[in-house]
């Protein structure tokens, strides 16, 4: 046995790793492309993205994941009530909760959370259902009837996925500042008016739109990556199980780095 | 090449090209990856003709078939089906054609989230301006056909194995094709079934009068529904004969086919230890 690196951690196989990767990503780009083209162009073909299958993925990633983005936003709502009132409280300010809290839910929070939440149940949905469709020859079928699997499966998909994220984001907003309220104002005197009389001077509609169009950003990223690992799918159940898992990952890593590059460029860029 | 009277129905009734064949391939090469899994294939069919492509597992007739209903792009030659070559036709065009073809996949592949009658309607609703009524009429009658008259409304996965692959017949003929492709249509199902199956073939030919190719490994059902068989092996074409003439084929690797026979590989004893330690 030489003393060089293991087949799998050697050089040609990160070399192949980076390769598949910057492949991965092109196949991204052009499912994106493909989708945007069906979407504004495809009425003009005769092939329109149909509406109804929109209005199907909008239900299943929007109102069907209603209770739970409720319960979350709930839970974490309170959370940053709790601890900024006890992180406050060490420097006697805990008057300036409302904006912290404010802030931290519409900015970051809410968007996160959503993405998160979404990725792990629409994201894992979706590439799991175009991986069964892929290995039962259902995308084939499609094909040979004369019907672009993009336009029919991915297109609706990403469409459902940009309005309907940003709706559950903004209704995370209400809840989780809600909730915190139900906290804050009876530990610092105030009524629930008070407290959103407060809050509303703390937080502009900039501060909301920056977090709905992260969330928009995020839609899109979970909804192309669930589509290529879909896509990318070989063998039997083994193989959807996998793609579905990297997907979801890859789904979660993608979110919390364009979080970052968005709070970058909103901040200190 | 003679085809049997029974086969052929009359010229004037084929919807395909007067004259000629409405499958052609010439010079079909295939890689998979720096594989090459078909070797210069040339091959035709003619209007109203059943041909049987036929080999053993790893022989490429998947691979060609899927070459033939444009799923796969070939290294080179040409696939022209009904006078359109599919490797080089421009997308309207190859809509138009994808109207003109059915194809029955092995497993059915039925769209699993839709009942039995939205998968058949589902082509309509795509490339015609049909309203509903009309639409689910026509594929009532489709099922009717295949003998799934009253199970429209169920699942694909509450249907048999046989009962599914006749749905999917059912889907492949939606549109009144002129190409029927199959794939395995014997596959997985017992005699009776499979023998069902076949003579819904050779009725779909005699009723619609449509071309079809099927893809089997099944020598009975190859024998009882082909006009003509292609026999592949290894990415090339062995034969393309009656059924009479590959029955009566003095080719070895043929005649190994129909027994159902491996391929004799003669095996040095010392050299497969050796390959076995290592030493070779």
């Amino acid at each position: 046995m030489s003393g060089g690196l293991p087949g799998a951690l050697g050089p040609a196989a990160v070399g192949r790793a980076v390769a598949r990767g910057v492949e991965e990503i092109g196949f991204a780009g052009a499912l994106l492309g493909e989708s945007v083209c069906w979407t504004l162009f495809g009425r003009a073909r005769s092939q329109p993205v149909r509406l109804h299958a929109v209005l199907a993925q909008m239900t299943q990633i929007g109102i069907e994941a209603l209770p739970i983005a409720t319960i979350l936003s709930a839970t974490i709502g309170m959370m940053l009530a709790v601890q900024s009132l006890y992180t406050l409280g060490l420097f006697g300010a805990e008057s300036f909760a409302m904006v912290g809290i404010g802030l931290a839910v519409t900015r970051e929070f809410a968007p996160l959370i959503i993405g998160i939440l979404i990725a792990g149940r629409s994201g894992s949905a979706l590439a799991a259902r175009l991986s069964t469709m892929l290995i039962n020859q259902e995308v084939d079928a499609l094909r040979v009837i004369g019907i672009s699997p993009v336009r029919f499966l991915v297109a609706p998909a990403l469409i459902g996925m940009i309005v309907a994220v940003p709706c559950l984001t903004m209704w995370a907003d209400i809840v989780a500042l809600t909730a915190a309220g139900l906290i804050v104002a009876p530990a610092l005197d105030l009524t629930l008016v008070g407290y959103f009389s407060q809050l509303l001077a703390a937080v502009s509609v900039h501060d909301l739109w920056h977090g709905l169009s992260k969330s928009a950003i995020f839609a899109a990223l979970i909804a192309v990556i669930a589509a290529v690992n879909g896509a990318l799918a070989r063998g039997g159940a083994e193989g959807v199980g996998r793609m579905t898992t990297r997907a979801v990952v890859q789904s979660i890593a993608a979110i919390i780095m364009t979080d970052l590059l968005f709070a970058w460029l909103a901040t200190v860029g | 090449m003679a085809v049997p009277a029974r086969a052929m129905p009359s010229p004037s009734r084929s919807r395909g090209p007067a004259a000629g064949s409405v499958i052609r391939i010439a010079g079909l090469q295939a890689h998979y990856g720096a594989r090459q899994v078909l070797h210069d294939v040339d091959l035709a069919v003619e209007p109203g003709e059943i041909m049987v492509i036929m080999g053993g597992s790893g022989s490429g007739k998947s691979t060609l078939l899927r070459h033939l209903v444009g799923l796969d792009r070939p290294t080179s030659g040409r696939v022209e089906l009904l006078g359109l070559d599919i490797t080089r036709a421009p997308a309207r065009q190859l809509l138009a054609l994808r109207r003109r073809i059915g194809v029955a996949f092995q497993g059915g592949a039925l769209f699993s989230s839709m009942s039995v009658l939205d998968n058949l309607m589902l082509p309509l609703r795509e490339h015609t301006r049909l309203d509903r009524k009309t639409m689910e009429i026509m594929a009532r009658l489709k099922l009717e056909v295949v003998g799934l008259a009253g199970f429209g409304d169920l699942m694909p996965s509450e249907l048999s194995g046989g009962m599914l692959k006749r749905a999917a017949v059912a889907r492949a003929i939606v549109m009144d094709p002129d190409l029927l492709f199959f794939d395995e249509p014997s596959a997985g199902l017992d005699p009776v079934v499979s023998s069902a199956l076949d003579d819904l073939i050779l009725l779909l030919r005699e009723a619609m009068n449509m071309t079809i190719v099927v893809v089997t490994h099944e020598l009975e059902s190859a024998f009882k529904i082909a006009d003509r068989v292609t026999v592949l092996d290894h990415g090339r074409i062995l034969a393309v004969d009656t059924v009479d003439g590959i029955r009566g084929s003095d080719n070895e690797r043929i005649r190994n086919l129909l027994s159902r026979r491996a391929e004799e590989h003669a095996v040095d004893g010392e050299d497969y230890l050796k390959r076995l330690t290592g030493e070779a």
